[in-house]
């Protein structure tokens, strides 16, 4: 099937088989390796993206239910060279170790600071229960939210805690 | 942003972090050469079956397929290559199934999709045999994993201490005495130490690409042990090492689960040799599960006997380790590296027995802790209800019984420890914690009948190997081919441009290799950090070392590339001398550049040294060109970092559900390089930990057939599952390698399970609860205080 959708910012048109994942169409077709396949069930949230402005787990839509989408993936993110502060957060605050979890976890954070500009801890939890990381415990990654948080209000983060030791 | 300039002990950002946010790492799977052909396999239902026969014949007709293994087509290729190699498998089941999941047949084709189409059209007719799942039921012995087997128990791990047969009767008859004493007290609880299932996030990928006209391999793998996986596909191809380039690109986690060779990475290679194509085989999630090792899965009853006033007089641990179906790499020996801390922190004589059971279950093997996580959950959790039998606290219990300050002592499971200072780092971790405040809270809300419980555990674990000696003993990876004993190896070049790479044989999944090893080639050489370049993964490009697995890499790979950075520093001073005519221990090397003892202005760039070094007319006479160095190192120990937590947690009395409330740690893991990553490995290491704690559990049924294949079903902590932490750090330095640093990978994971199932015992104590099994579900838990009412 000939599905025509937008994908960061580029128009791309392709030929797809029904049963092709939206996951497997970005890595395999667009080489956009950035966007990860951990579980194929929607549990583990490496897969996700952005599809019309709601971050979604590419790992179990269908390529052709993307057709006429606007989609953003990780790659696509950053404004240029201007890291988004989600980025900059897990950067600056050791949120990521392997890095496999990370730009699903990006993806879905940048949502999360987006509809609710100043988390608690809390918040920050539950928003990313859906995206599963292994080494990080998620201490850092609160962290690096938090951080990105501040960022995007136009506040100064809190130091890192081995910068106060 | 980045600092540009550090010394050891600075929490400089990640250097590997750029690429990772921005989704352009690559990984295994990324990997796509033009033309790549795709492999499904087919994996047996059955948990022990005979193969009657395999029909390949509709699924070879289907669309995109390339070919179809099975047994007879690899046969010749030998058995999977195992350090230990007490039930060696073969790369495809070869008329016998001896765990469900397991390889049976190998699809090749165009593409993913079409390969797992035709799998799924393979017909295999099997005769189903009665499996042996059930450890205890294995031990005994009545059905046989491997019908050609005499025993499922292929080896017991005995030490009182280790490796003296007359000590192990005394230590028993010594134990035995102190039992039979009236004023002793003794404690006995049988325990699981569940199977679990390592998930790293990434599974498991491997594309291999065959040069006919070279007659070489590049193997892409996620794995933790390229040089091992060069060299096992070398041996099974008949070629030199050099003739296997293993990549190892960005690996997404590894937790043990990739410091294997598995047959796939074997298979893929010899379908492309076969097909003169790349081949890459990717694993599903639920294929992970069944087809990358398992770890843990103990039974082990641990019995403790003591004066009133708290003096342990003795410590026996007597159990069952699950191997699985087969031996892969260290299956078997991951019982003897719990046996290494079998006596802990502590001096009272102990006995440790742990059998090695085959099952037809998934391989078991080092899992984040490996083996050690397992010796320390039995002694602390003894200790821990040990204390409460005597109504004495456990801290106070833990610090009468511990070794005192020392360096190199002897434990009483007989091996050598390096240093060591127990009772300061659980004292500190009192004060840092307010102990005394803690208890008061959990009194508190006690008081007002909610179930809240406070765990505190110790740990000493031994990682860093390890002396190149051991290989006489057989330690060593001649198994793989790989001409190394578990020392370490790294080389440090300078360029023509004064900009420094470091080659060395780790394999890295996470742990920040790339910033740390170019911190300690920094702090040596005072080259910027940006300066320097850490290639590692990659065979061809790394002297040979045998990867990253068992906290060792900084203790033995840094080691060693600290080493070599010396040695290329003491160079590069001859040559600054010979440049600024001075004396050679007149220069001093700082912020990139030489200079002359008390004067800054007399000085020379790394770039004007490394110059010279590659233009010898202008070397000194006699000096030859370059300015590299390869170190060996071989530490002399391993090393013994140490540690205590404590944790506070709420029970629901109606539902069972645990609420870890707050975590605290005090570790000592010797020397630190960066602080932010050294704790960052202790967050997701307690988090693994807790996991085992609190959710994860493979389950089998009676069949064999494994239950927990998804995130559904086997549960992994996810951010709302623990609390952040709070963590503080005692600082006690090894002497067995310069940097001083004893490793940090799995502390976290082998301090932290005990921690909070202390605290969950700690919370229903007053209802009578004595111990609950991991994990500590709310069904367990409601169970468990259900049980005690009616009791």
């Amino acid at each position: 099937m000939e599905i025509t959708l937008t994908v960061n910012g580029e128009k791309v048109t392709a030929d797809v088989e029904p049963r092709t994942l939206l996951v497997h169409f970005i890595r395999d077709e667009l080489r956009l390796t950035g966007t990860h396949v951990g579980c194929e069930t929607s549990y583990c949230g490496a897969c996700t993206i952005h599809l019309n402005g709601e971050a979604i787990k590419s790992c179990t839509t269908l390529a052709v239910q993307a057709d006429g989408a606007e989609i953003t993936t990780i790659e696509g993110l950053a404004d240029g060279e201007t890291l988004h502060p989600v980025q900059e957060g897990f950067w600056e605050r050791h949120g990521l170790q392997c890095g496999f979890c990370t730009p699903g976890m990006i993806m879905q954070a940048a949502k999360i600071i987006e509809e609710n500009p100043d988390p608690s801890e809390d918040e920050i939890r539950h928003g990313i229960d859906g995206n599963l990381c292994r080494c990080t415990g998620y201490h850092n990654i609160v962290k690096a939210i938090e951080y990105a948080a501040a960022k995007a209000r136009g506040e100064e983060p809190e130091p890192a805690e081995w910068e106060t030791v | 942003m980045v600092e540009t300039k550090s010394v050891l002990g600075g929490a400089i950002r990640r250097r590997e972090d750029p690429a990772l946010i921005a989704g352009q790492g690559l990984y295994t799977d990324d990997v796509a050469p033009t033309g790549t052909l795709h492999v499904a396999f087919v994996r047996s239902p059955f948990a022990k079956a005979k193969i009657l026969s395999i029909d390949t014949a509709e699924a070879a007709g289907m669309a995109g397929v390339k070919a179809i293994y099975t047994a007879d087509d690899v046969r010749h290729l030998g058995l999977l290559p195992t350090q230990v190699a007490v039930r060696a498998r073969p790369l495809l089941a070869d008329g016998q199934v001896a765990h469900s999941g397991e390889a049976v047949a190998m699809v090749v084709a165009t593409d993913r999709y079409l390969a797992q189409d035709a799998a799924e059209a393979v017909f295999v007719d099997y005769e189903a045999q009665e499996p042996v799942i059930d450890l205890k039921a294995a031990a005994a012995g009545d059905i046989k994993a491997h019908d050609d087997m005499d025993s499922n128990v292929i080896i017991a791990w005995t030490a009182g201490p280790f490796g003296d047969e007359d000590g192990i009767a005394k230590t028993r008859e010594t134990i035995q005495a102190a039992k039979d004493r009236d004023d002793t007290v003794t404690v006995s609880i049988e325990m699981v130490n569940q199977r679990l299932v390592p998930t790293a996030m990434e599974p498991r990928s491997v594309v291999a690409d065959y040069s006919p006209g070279y007659n070489r391999f590049h193997v892409h793998s996620t794995t933790q042990i390229p040089h091992a996986l060069a060299g096992a596909i070398a041996k099974t191809f008949d070629l030199d090492n050099s003739q296997v380039n293993v990549t190892a690109l960005e690996v997404g986690g590894g937790f043990g689960a990739k410091l294997n060779v598995y047959p796939d990475e074997i298979l893929v290679a010899f379908a492309s040799k076969a097909l003169g194509k790349p081949v890459k085989f990717t694993e599903s999630r639920r294929e992970a599960a069944v087809n990358t090792i398992h770890g843990r899965g103990w039974v082990a009853t641990a019995t403790m006997t003591g004066t009133r006033d708290g003096q342990i007089l003795g410590y026996e641990l007597d159990g069952l380790a699950d191997m699985g179906a087969y031996t892969q790499n260290f299956t078997a020996a991951i019982p003897f590296l719990g046996l290494f801390v079998g006596s802990g922190q502590y001096t009272m004589p102990t006995y440790f027995n742990v059998a090695c059971v085959l099952t037809n279950t998934v391989v078991t093997d080092a899992y984040r802790g490996a083996g050690r996580p397992e010796a320390e959950y039995y002694l602390e959790r003894i200790v821990d209800a040990f204390s409460r039998e005597i109504g004495v606290d456990p801290a106070e219990v833990r610090k009468k019984n511990y070794f005192d300050k020392f360096e190199d002592a002897v434990s009483p499971i007989g091996f050598a420890m390096d240093t060591g200072d127990y009772g300061a780092n659980l004292d500190a971790l009192l004060e840092f914690v307010d102990y005394e405040g803690m208890k008061a809270r959990r009194d508190a809300a006690r008081a007002e009948g909610r179930l809240v419980g406070l765990g505190l555990s110790s740990y000493v674990e031994v990682c860093g190997f390890g002396p190149s000696g051991l290989s006489d003993l057989g330690f060593n990876w001649g198994a793989y081919n790989v001409d190394s004993a578990f020392n370490g190896s790294g080389l440090v070049r300078v360029g023509g441009d004064g900009k420094a790479t470091v080659h060395i044989g780790t394999g890295p999944s996470g742990q920040g290799h790339q910033t740390t090893w170019a911190q300690i080639v920094s702090a040596e050489t005072g080259i910027p950090v940006d300066n320097i370049r850490v290639i590692s993964g990659e065979t061809d490009d790394t002297p040979v070392g045998i990867g990253s697995f068992g906290s060792r890499s900084a203790a033995v790979d840094g080691a060693a590339a600290h080493e070599a950075a010396g040695r290329v520093k003491a160079k590069a001073a001859k040559i600054a001398a010979h440049l600024l005519e001075a004396a050679e221990e007149d220069i001093r090397f700082e912020d990139g550049v030489a200079h002359v003892a008390g004067s800054p202005d007399q000085s020379v760039t790394w770039a004007e040294i490394a110059k010279t070094a590659y233009h010898p007319h202008l070397l000194p006479e006699g000096m030859e060109g370059g300015l590299e160095a390869h170190a060996v190192f071989s530490p002399g120990n391993a090393t013994w970092p140490f540690g205590s937590h404590i944790c506070m947690v709420e029970v629901d009395p109606d539902t069972g559900n645990v609420d870890v409330l707050e975590y605290l740690t005090m570790d000592d893991c010797g020397n630190v390089i960066n602080p932010m990553i050294a704790d960052g490995q202790l967050h997701g290491g307690i988090v693994q930990g807790a996991g085992q704690a609190l959710f994860e559990d493979a389950i089998y049924d009676e069949q064999g057939t494994l239950l927990t294949t998804s995130f559904m079903d086997y549960l992994i902590p996810t951010a709302t599952s623990m609390p952040s932490f709070q963590m503080e750090r005692t600082t006690t330095p090894t002497h067995v390698n310069p940097l001083g640093v004893k490793g940090i990978g799995e502390a976290g994971t082998i301090g932290s399970a005990q921690t909070v199932v202390n605290a969950v015992v700690d919370a229903l104590a007053d209802l009578g609860v004595k111990h609950v099994d991991m994990p500590v579900r709310p069904r367990r838990v409601w169970e468990a205080i259900q049980a005690a009412k009616e009791a």
